[in-house]
């Protein structure tokens, strides 16, 4: 039953009306597939040049309100090793815990907020019954403790103040964290919850391609080298040379290629990858749901997503037990120099690559952000989903909802996660 | 009910999410308002007949200035939130680049037909409130709303 179909989706962006889908299918067969991004430019690579690199954790924040805490965490490590600042092992931990905040607030979000209606079947939360609330209603709870822990890790939940080069501003007091570590053990339980029903969700569609995450032994998300699925261990220092910047012609935004092939970041990655090095809590009220990964199923990245948030809270209340002591924070002395920075968003590796002059201006940035490196994966799903929609000879809206549903699995940045398609059939 | 559309123009969307957040201790809003246009809580294409449009980031392109100037025609309220749409900042920084990286990003700005100069939104249309901040500070947004919410009873 082959079909000749031509389709243009307009508004998938994370900015929005500013992109793109060109579909064009002969015969069951897709010809010509085009997801075009723009997201009103806003020259970042350009902006940060001649700025004090101290500043830089701040101005790079602004990329994303969503990821912020993943931009600024990254901005910090590259200049610290531009600069050669050795952070105190102290500070490390206090920027893992800022890190687990976000997990928990930005997987929450995804999670309840956007792939909730999917799962429901309904076009957004405002649309459930009161029984379906309930679930909202307790994410906006288990996104309440991460925004808690935000606040007093980072100041605030989007853009925060006191994470900086050499230090942090502030450390955790005795009763905050003693509060904070009852609001995470309150909401531990839903987090249980939400993982058995994303287990228990039958979408699927499997894919073939490499899975590529960053390393560390303790599953945080500030990461040493790099590894992908074939076991290949990759250096940060050598990022460049296996990982290809490929210019799409009629995308405002790029691609990327590892060793010439298609590649995915993100949650299911981390977890196909690391699984073993989650938290032993979460290893042992997990332990039923884990045996899924390692999974070519891009859907079980909310189900990677979920058992995430469980991991961040457990390793949150486990460093919220520690003891902190106010430390002076490294002076950094500005010099000329070149840093790395190898972060995990929520939504995949982050990489920021810098050069400072003797003056301490940032001579060179080079950012490298998840959802470009994702675009050329999401493409050719994108592909195989409709060939195989037509093959089943599916409605059109059946057709657009189901990619609709694909893109959000891939948990793009906020607008693309939620229900952004606006399709003009010809 | 209120009706409602929250808009992100150039900018890091990072205002939207401090909505997000803020719907944690205010889960009545759900209730309380009519999301007629929300990317980010459901399917958005019709946006007319509002009584309050947000605005989130800067004007930067040809089609940014119909866009806002359509949102201006459809509302009784326009509110901007956040530094972007208040001052053009920090979306705008290219209005502060130097002849260099001006040269350097030029064809971009061609091709995309972004404007010459990046505008805040009161630069385009007239704007009846504004929540500072970089995200917006939470408790002028809560005011503003709780104005609006008793102003359209
Ligand atoms: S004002 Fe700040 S937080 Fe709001 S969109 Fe602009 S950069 Fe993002």
């Amino acid at each position: 039953m082959h079909r000749d179909l031509d389709i243009t989706i307009d508004g998938v962006s994370r900015i929005e009306g500013h992109a793109s889908l060109e579909l064009k299918v002969k015969q069951g067969v897709v010809e010509d597939l085009k997801l075009s991004v723009s997201e009103d430019k806003r020259f970042y690579t350009q902006a940060v040049r001649g700025k004090n690199a101290l500043n830089l954790p701040n101005i790079t924040s602004r990329i994303c309100g969503t990821c912020s805490y993943a931009h600024l965490l990254c901005a910090i490590e590259s200049v610290e090793n531009a600069l050669n600042v050795q952070p105190s092992e102290q500070t490390v931990i206090l920027r893992k815990l800022a890190a687990y905040s976000m997990i928990i607030r930005d997987h929450a979000m995804h999670l309840y907020l956007f792939s909730l209606p999917d799962a429901f079947g309904k076009e957004s939360v405002l649309e459930f019954s009161e029984e379906e609330m309930k679930w909202v209603n307790e994410g906006f709870r288990v996104k309440k403790a991460g925004n808690t822990l935000s606040t007093m890790i980072g100041g605030r939940a989007v853009h925060p103040t006191s994470l900086a080069v050499g230090g942090v501003a502030s450390i955790p007091k005795k009763e905050d964290s003693a509060r904070i570590i009852h609001d995470l053990k309150e909401v531990r339980p839903l987090v249980l919850k939400i993982i058995e029903f994303f287990y228990n969700s039958q979408f699927s569609l499997k894919q073939n391609t490499r899975y590529v995450s960053s390393m560390n032994d303790d599953f945080s998300y500030l990461g040493s080298s790099i590894i992908d699925s074939d076991g290949e261990v990759i250096q940060k220092s050598g990022f460049m040379d296996h990982f290809f910047r490929v210019v799409i012609p009629y995308s405002e935004a790029v691609g990327y290629e590892l060793e010439g092939k298609d590649y995915v970041v993100g949650a299911l990655s981390r977890m196909n990858l690391k699984k073993k090095s989650l938290h032993r809590d979460t290893l042992k009220d997990a332990a039923s749901f884990l045996s899924v990964f390692p999974s070519n199923n891009i859907f079980h990245n909310n189900l990677a997503q979920a058992i995430e948030l469980l991991h961040a809270v457990d390793s949150s209340i486990e460093i919220l037990q520690m003891d902190f002591r106010l430390e002076e924070r490294v002076e950094p002395v500005l010099k000329e120099g070149e840093g790395i920075g190898v972060v995990e968003a929520p939504r995949g590796l982050l990489y920021y690559h810098v050069k400072t002059g003797a003056d301490g201006l940032i001579k060179d940035a080079n950012l490298v952000i998840p959802t470009s490196q994702n675009q050329i994966r999401m493409q050719m799903d994108i592909k195989q989903l409709v060939e195989k929609l037509i093959s089943e000879d599916k409605e059109k809206g059946v057709v657009e909802m189901e990619i609709e549903k694909l893109i959000r699995a891939y948990d793009p940045c906020m607008s693309c996660a939620t229900h952004f398609l606006n399709v003009k059939w010809i | 009910m209120l009706k409602v559309g929250i808009f992100s123009f150039a900018g890091c969307e990072g205002c939207v999410v401090e909505f997000v957040e803020l719907l944690n201790d205010h889960q009545d809003w759900l209730k309380k308002i009519d999301f007629k246009y929300a990317k980010i809580l459901k399917k958005s294409e019709d946006f007319t007949g509002l009584d309050v449009a947000f605005i989130e980031g800067a004007i930067v392109s040809e089609a940014d200035v119909e866009r806002i100037k359509k949102i201006r025609d459809s509302c009784k309220k326009l509110v901007c939130i956040g530094t972007c749409a208040t001052m053009g900042q920090p979306a705008g920084q290219r209005n502060f680049f130097n002849d260099d990286l001006k040269k350097e990003v030029q064809f971009l700005v061609d091709r995309f037909h972004q404007l010459p100069k990046v505008l805040s939104v009161k630069e385009v249309v007239k704007v009846d409130a504004e929540v500072q901040g970089c995200p917006m500070n939470d408790d002028a947004f809560v005011k503003v709303l709780n104005g609006l919410l008793e102003e359209f009873k």
